[in-house]
C-alpha cells in the first residue's frame, strides 16, 4: 500500500475553495453535454456547485437566479490539456523564465507548480475563452521534465489555491528535436534520438532499482515489527527509548545500534526524481509525452510496455493521424493542434485533418490543445477549424461530438473525468454559457461558471484579476 | 458540383509545382455573391467572367462564351484573393532548420562597428516552389509581402509584394518597401536603449544626405546610400513598434527624413488612432494580441483593429508566422467579434494592403484588374469554411499541397480498416 514515500503525505497540497456558489438556472439553451449529446431548449441547474439536473422545463428553486438562454449555447468548462501558463507568464521577460530546466535531460524532481505565478494575466484571458482547468507542465527541454499540476482557473494568491482538489500530478516526458537541440548545444546527451531513449530507459531503469530498495525497506521493516510485536510490551519499551537515544547521538552511531541491537531498518535515501518516476511505474502519475513523429511515438509505446507504464497522451503529435488506429487501440490521446505545421522538421507533416482522424477510430481520443496563451483564448475555434476539416473528409462530427475534444476527453486523459468535463449531475458546475453556437470564429463566451461560482461575465467586466494588470493606464487614457 | 474545370490535370504539366494555376480558357462563375471590396460594394446572386486572367465582366445573367469553364457558385462568396500579410512564403521551409531559411541578413559585426545594408532585397531568395506556398495558395491567399526580419542591425532590408502564382518572377512593380525595426526587440542592435536606434537612423540619412566624411566610419556602403536615398524620397518604409510612444516617434522621424511610414505590429496603436488617422499612417497588425507579452505591449487589446479603424486609420492584417499565414482570416473574424465592421474586416485582408503598398491591380474584384479571386464554401471570414476554389492571374489553382497529399495517403488508410 505505502508503494510511494510520497503516498503518506501530501505536501503543497491544494487549498482551494470555491467561493459562494449561487443557485443558477440557465434556460432554454442549446446545451452540449460533453457526453456526445445535444440538448435543444435545455435547462442546466447549478446548486451547490454541482450540476443539479440537465433536462428540459425546469421549475426555478426560490432562491435561483434565472438566466434566459434562449439562442445561446452551453457548454461544460473547457480544459486545456498543454498550457504553460504561469510557468512563461506574461511579460516575458527574463525573469519569467520558469518553464525548462535545461540543466540535465532527466528532471523529474521539478514539480510545475513551483514556478506557477498566479498573477499571470494569461489566466484571465484564458478564462475569457471558457477555460475554467488547466493543465500546465514544464517545457520540453528535457526528456523528463519533471511533474505536472492541474489547476482551477481562479484569482489566487498562491497554486496551492488553484489546485484541482483530488486531480493527479502528471508526468511531463518530451521525444524528438528538443532535448537533443537543447543538450546538443552544449555537447552533453543526449544529442541524438538513440541517446533520448537509452536515457529514458535508464532513468525508468534505476527507478526500478529504487523501487526494489523500498520494497526490501519495507519487508525488513514488516518482519523487524513482526519479530518486535512478537517480543512483547517490555522490548517496545526499549525500543522507543533506543529510537530516542539515537535521536540524540546522531547518525554517525546509529549504524552500530542498528548492528548491535537489529534496530529498525533504515529507509533508502530519498530521491525525489526517482520518487516521481516510481509514481509512474506505479500508475499514480498519468504521463503526458510531447512528442511528433509517428515512429516516436511509436517507440515510446515500447518504452512504456518495457517498464509496464500507460501513457496518457501524446502532446502535439503533429504525425498522429499516421498511427491513429494504434493509438486507439492503446486508449492513447492525441493532444492535438488544430493547424500548427512546419516550424522544425519533427513538425513538418502536421496536416488540418490531423484531430479529426484521430477521434475517427472507435475509443480514438482526440484533444485540441492550445500550448499556446493565444490558442488558449479560442480552443473553440481551433476545434472549429479541425470539425471543418474533419467534415470535409466526410466524417459526421456534429458540435456535440466535437465539444469532447475539449471537455471530456481532457478531462478523461487527467484523470478527472469523474468531477469535471461533462454537464452530468453530480459533476462540478464548470459551465460555459455562449453568445452563440461555439464553433464559430464570432462566438463569445458571456458567462463562466467554476464549481458554480460566477467568475466571468462579459456584460458586466471587473477589474483585472492579475496585480501585474493595475495602474498602467496613463490617467488620461480614453478611447478614440 | 461543376468538376468540369482545369483542376484535375495539374501535376501532369510538368512544368509547374504541385498547386501552381493551370491557365486556360475563360471561366464564368455563376449566381455568387461577389464582394467586390470595391465602389460595387456586395453583389448579390452575380455572375462573373474570366478572361485572358482579367475580370472581363461583372453582372447579371452573364452568358457564358464557348468553351468557358463554368462554375455555379450557388450564392457562395467570391472575394479577392486574400493578403497573406507580411511573411517569408518562398523564403522559408522549416522554421528550425538554417539551411532552409534565407528571411534575414546577419553579417556577425558588433554593434559598434555595424553595417546598415538596406541595399539587402529579400526577394531575391524567394523560391516559388517552396512547399509552403501551395499550403497558403489552397487557403486563398494569392499574395503577400515579403518581408525581411532584423538580424543584427535594426535597418532589415527590403521586400516587396510577390504574387503567389509559382512565376519564377512574380515581384509586384512598385511594390517595394524598406522594413526597419524598433523598440524592445532591438535593443541589443541599437546600444542597448531605443534611443540609439533613432541615433543610428540619423547617422544613416546624414550618410546618403553626404554631410559625412569618407574617412568617419560609415554604417554604410555606397549601394547602401543609394538604396536609402529612394526612401528619403518618398519611399514606404515599414517599422515595426507596438509602444504607444515609439509609434509617434517613429511616425515623426520618418515625415522628417521624407520617408511614408507603415507602422507594423502597432499593439498600443489605438492609443495614437487619432493621429495616425491624421497623417494617413496605415497600421499593420495582429488583433489578437491582447497580453502584456512585453513592455512595449502592456496596453494591448482585442478591439485594437475596430479602435483603428473607427479613427480612420487603414489597417491590413498579418498573422507573423509564415507556415500559418492561412490563419489571417481567423484574425479577420476575431476582429469582427471584437467591433471591427464585417466589411472593414475583409478590406483589410484584400484592398488595403493592395493601396499600402501600391498593389493598383489587385485587391478588389472589378472590371479590368487581374483575375485573383477566391469561392469560399461560406463566409470568408469564418473558422468553418474553405476556400473551395481560388484564381491566380485568371489560372484555377490546383487545389493540392503537401497538406493534402499526406492527407490523402493516411485518411485513405484509416478509411480502408
Amino acid at each position: 500500500m505505502l508503494a510511494s514515500p510520497l503516498a503518506s503525505s501530501e505536501p503543497f497540497a491544494s487549498t482551494y475553495r470555491p467561493g459562494t456558489a449561487t443557485t443558477t438556472l440557465i434556460r432554454g439553451a442549446t446545451v452540449l453535454t460533453g457526453t456526445g449529446e445535444r440538448v435543444e431548449g435545455g435547462d442546466v441547474l447549478l446548486s451547490q456547485g454541482r450540476i443539479q439536473t440537465l433536462g428540459r422545463g425546469l421549475d426555478a428553486p426560490v432562491d435561483a437566479r434565472v438566466i434566459d438562454a434562449g439562442g445561446r449555447w452551453v457548454t461544460p468548462g473547457l480544459i486545456d490539456i498543454h498550457s504553460h501558463l504561469g510557468l512563461a507568464a506574461s511579460p516575458h521577460v527574463r525573469a519569467h523564465n520558469d518553464f525548462n530546466e535545461a540543466t540535465s535531460p532527466v528532471t523529474a524532481q521539478v514539480w510545475a507548480e513551483h514556478s506557477v505565478w498566479p498573477q499571470d494575466p494569461g489566466f484571465e484571458t484564458a478564462l475569457a475563452g471558457g477555460v475554467t482547468t488547466l493543465h500546465v507542465l514544464p517545457g520540453s527541454a528535457n526528456l523528463i521534465g519533471g511533474r505536472t499540476v492541474v489547476l482551477r482557473n481562479v484569482r489566487a494568491l498562491s497554486y496551492q489555491e488553484m489546485k484541482f482538489p483530488g486531480a493527479p500530478q502528471g508526468v511531463k516526458m518530451a521525444c524528438g528535436e528538443n532535448p537533443k537541440s537543447v543538450y546538443g548545444k552544449k555537447g552533453s546527451a543526449p544529442t541524438t534520438r538513440m541517446a533520448e531513449i537509452a536515457a529514458v530507459r535508464q532513468a525508468f531503469a534505476d527507478a526500478q532499482e529504487y523501487g526494489r530498495q523500498w520494497e526490501k525497506y519495507r519487508e525488513d521493516l514488516a518482519k523487524f515489527e513482526s519479530k518486535r510485536r512478537g517480543h512483547g510490551s517490555e522490548e517496545a519499551g526499549n525500543d522507543r527509548r533506543k529510537r530516542r537515544k539515537q535521536i540524540s547521538t546522531g547518525d554517525k552511531e546509529k549504524g552500530e545500534h542498528e548492528a548491535q541491537d537489529q534496530e529498525a531498518p533504515s529507509p533508502p535515501k530519498r530521491d525525489l526524481s526517482k520518487d516521481t518516476l516510481l509514481d509512474v511505474l506505479e500508475g499514480r502519475l498519468p504521463v503526458h509525452v510531447h512528442c511528433y513523429r509517428a515512429d516516436e511515438m511509436q517507440t515510446m509505446l515500447d518504452v512504456a510496455a518495457e517498464f509496464g507504464f500507460r501513457i496518457a497522451a501524446f502532446h502535439h503529435g503533429i504525425e498522429a493521424y499516421k498511427i491513429a488506429a494504434r493509438l486507439a487501440e492503446n486508449r492513447v490521446c492525441g493532444a492535438l493542434w488544430a493547424d500548427w505545421w512546419g516550424f522544425k522538421m519533427e513538425a513538418l507533416d502536421g496536416i488540418p485533418e490531423n484531430i479529426a482522424l484521430v477521434d475517427r477510430p472507435a475509443h480514438g481520443c482526440a484533444i485540441v490543445h492550445s500550448d499556446s496563451e493565444e490558442g488558449v483564448q479560442r480552443l473553440n475555434q481551433e476545434a472549429a477549424k479541425a470539425m471543418t476539416r474533419g467534415r470535409r473528409l466526410g466524417l459526421d462530427l456534429p458540435p456535440e461530438r466535437a465539444i469532447r475534444w475539449l471537455t471530456s476527453n481532457p478531462a478523461a486523459a487527467l484523470g478527472i473525468a469523474e468531477s469535471t468535463g461533462t454537464l452530468e449531475p453530480g459533476k462540478r458546475a464548470d459551465v460555459v454559457i455562449w453568445n452563440r453556437e461555439p464553433f464559430s470564429v464570432y462566438a463569445l463566451v458571456d458567462e463562466v461558471f467554476i464549481d458554480g461560482v460566477p467568475v466571468f461575465d462579459r456584460a458586466h467586466p471587473k477589474p483585472p484579476r492579475s496585480d501585474f494588470q493595475l495602474g498602467w493606464a496613463a490617467a488620461g487614457d480614453t478611447l478614440p | 458540383m461543376s468538376l468540369r474545370v482545369l483542376m484535375a490535370c495539374c501535376c501532369a504539366v510538368a512544368s509547374f509545382a504541385c498547386g501552381a494555376p493551370v491557365w486556360g480558357n475563360d471561366v464564368l462563375i455563376r449566381g455568387a455573391t461577389i464582394h467586390t471590396v470595391g465602389v460595387r460594394g456586395t453583389l448579390m446572386n452575380s455572375d462573373l467572367l474570366i478572361r485572358d486572367g482579367k475580370i472581363a465582366e461583372i453582372g447579371r445573367g452573364l452568358a457564358a462564351p464557348k468553351a468557358a469553364a463554368v462554375i455555379e457558385a450557388a450564392q457562395r462568396p467570391v472575394t479577392p484573393g486574400i493578403f497573406g500579410g507580411l511573411s517569408a512564403l518562398g523564403l522559408t521551409e522549416v522554421s528550425a532548420e538554417a539551411t532552409t531559411v534565407d528571411v534575414e541578413l546577419s553579417l556577425g559585426a558588433p554593434a559598434w562597428q555595424q553595417q546598415w545594408r538596406p541595399e539587402f532585397d529579400v526577394t531575391e531568395a524567394y523560391n516559388p516552389r517552396s512547399g509552403v506556398i501551395p499550403v497558403a495558395r489552397i487557403e486563398g491567399l494569392t499574395w503577400t509581402i515579403l518581408a525581411p526580419r532584423s538580424g543584427d542591425s535594426i535597418l532589415s532590408g527590403q521586400g516587396a509584394a510577390i504574387a503567389l502564382d509559382g512565376r519564377f518572377d512574380a515581384v509586384l512593380a512598385r511594390s517595394r518597401a524598406l522594413f526597419v525595426e524598433t523598440g524592445s526587440a532591438a535593443l541589443t542592435a541599437s546600444g542597448g536603449s531605443r534611443a540609439g536606434q533613432f541615433m543610428l537612423l540619423d547617422q544613416a540619412i546624414r550618410e546618403v544626405r553626404g554631410g559625412e566624411t569618407s574617412d568617419s566610419p560609415a554604417l554604410l556602403h555606397p549601394a547602401g546610400r543609394e538604396a536609402l536615398a529612394r526612401y528619403l524620397a518618398g519611399g514606404r518604409v515599414v517599422f515595426h513598434a507596438e509602444r504607444a510612444a515609439d509609434i509617434r516617434r517613429v511616425v515623426a522621424f520618418a515625415r522628417r527624413a521624407g520617408m511614408r511610414p507603415i507602422i507594423s505590429g502597432g499593439a498600443e496603436a489605438w492609443i495614437v488612432a487619432a493621429e495616425l488617422a491624421r497623417l494617413h499612417v496605415p497600421v499593420i497588425l495582429n488583433p489578437l494580441q491582447n497580453l502584456p507579452v512585453d513592455f512595449d505591449q502592456l496596453a494591448a487589446r482585442l478591439d485594437n483593429a475596430a479602435l483603428l479603424a473607427r479613427a480612420g486609420v487603414r489597417i491590413a492584417f498579418s498573422e507573423g508566422e509564415t507556415h500559418l499565414a492561412g490563419r489571417v482570416r481567423q484574425l479577420a473574424g476575431n476582429a469582427v467579434a471584437h467591433g471591427l465592421p464585417w466589411d472593414a474586416a475583409l478590406a483589410a485582408l484584400t484592398a488595403n494592403p493592395a493601396q499600402m503598398f501600391q498593389v493598383a491591380d489587385r485587391g478588389s474584384i472589378e472590371v479590368g484588374r487581374i483575375a485573383d479571386l477566391v469561392l469560399w464554401s461560406g463566409d470568408p471570414l469564418e473558422v468553418t469554411s474553405v476556400a473551395d476554389r481560388v484564381w491566380l492571374g485568371g489560372g484555377a489553382v490546383e487545389m493540392r499541397s503537401r497538406q493534402t497529399e499526406l492527407r490523402d495517403r493516411y485518411a485513405g488508410a484509416v478509411h480502408q480498416r
